[in-house]
């Protein structure tokens, strides 16, 4: 839809799309940083650059590919790696169930490609535009998960695996505290109300004492059951999204 | 090697995307009770900011998670400032990492 032929009611839309933009872009410049480094690091434990590029392509993700990485450098069984990777990603379960509500109306063949590129980014972008808007968008969500992230991220990691060798360290330039801070920042922009902050604040919480007693990704999982939980108990203040608000 | 990785690389699409998929392509998801719904709202806020507190405090690569204090916190805490105050991501995460980058440079993280 052109300006001319904006209504009132497009216009939230057009500007959460154009802040998911925006974010995207922040995450953009982090993940093209990580997945050159990601790309050196591969030949560095073994990969070809095709290796690399059908790994990255079919096996979409960060977290589980380092750690993957680091398995394959010292000659781990493949039934190990295989099996921390369906661990690692076992948090996508819950972005995909928070996204299920919204998702409901739509085709089969758009959810099974929605899920294919469902990170830990898509889900942050997708759930806040999703979120601001009351409703699913679409062009919103692939804009975060594959122009924000998807492409990024392989195209990133091809040419740092054909460049090995040549790639600075992108903590270098500040890039390792992207993450984080996207996510701090994501999180922050979700809370609408006393329930959304005790269950922030509880997610980290329990997220960190886990994590630290465990293992990391135990502690994103635990944080993101927990967190809710916690939050439902708290009474809700006024204006607080409905439910049924989410429902397209 | 190269073949085998890439089987490999089908191994791991494999065990990630149900984890994915499944909740998005269950029936009647929008069928949940109220409560249930309520819950996987707020596990958006959880589990991004689960997310955010575990990558930034936990060091993990020697093995066992360690605890991290770092001026790391300080730019994702400015981070955060910016987008409370001006509802802007990008602007946060530029001076969180520009912060980052010059405390490396002075030799202070």
């Amino acid at each position: 839809m052109n300006a001319t032929q904006a209504t009132p009611e497009s216009q939230p839309l057009q500007a959460s799309r154009r802040r998911v933009m925006l974010d995207a872009f922040g995450i953009a410049v982090s993940g093209v940083g990580f997945g050159l480094f990601y790309g050196l690091a591969a030949r560095q434990a073994g990969l070809s650059v095709v290796a690399v590029a059908v790994k990255k392509a079919i096996a979409f993700g960060g977290g589980a590919q380092f750690a993957a990485l680091g398995y394959i450098a010292v000659g781990a069984p493949w039934a190990s790696i295989v099996l921390v990777t369906a661990f690692i990603n076992s948090r996508h379960l819950l972005y995909s169930a928070a996204l299920s509500p919204f998702t409901a109306g739509l085709r089969l063949r758009t959810r099974v490609l929605m899920a294919f590129v469902l990170t830990d980014e898509a889900f942050a972008l997708g759930i806040s535009h999703f979120r601001r808007i009351g409703r699913v968008d679409m062009v919103g969500y692939w804009i975060g998960a594959v122009a924000g992230d998807y492409i990024p991220w392989v195209a990133a990691s091809i040419v740092g695996a054909a460049l090995a060798g040549s790639i600075a360290d992108p903590a270098v330039f500040g890039l390792d505290v992207i993450f984080p801070a996207a996510m701090a920042g994501l999180a922050v922009g979700l809370v609408t109300g006393r329930r959304d902050l005790v269950a922030a604040l509880t997610g980290a919480v329990v997220g960190v004492a886990i994590g630290l007693l465990f293992e990391p990704v135990a502690g994103i999982v635990a944080g993101g059951i927990i967190g809710p939980i916690v939050g439902l108990l708290v009474p809700e203040s006024k204006g607080e999204p409905r439910p049924e608000v989410m429902v397209p | 090697m190269s073949t085998n990785l890439v089987l490999l690389a089908v191994l791991m699409a494999a065990v990630t995307y149900p984890a994915r998929a499944i909740p998005l392509l269950v029936p009647q998801m929008q069928r949940l009770a109220p409560f249930v719904l309520t819950y996987l709202r707020l596990v958006g806020p959880a589990v991004l900011a689960s997310l955010a507190a575990v990558s930034l405090a936990i060091y993990a690569d020697t093995g066992r998670p360690e605890l991290h204090v770092g001026l790391d916190w300080l730019a994702v805490a400015v981070c955060v400032a910016i987008v409370a105050w001006r509802r802007n991501l990008l602007l946060g995460l530029v001076v969180a990492a520009v912060l980052m980058a010059t405390l490396r440079t002075l030799g202070l993280a």
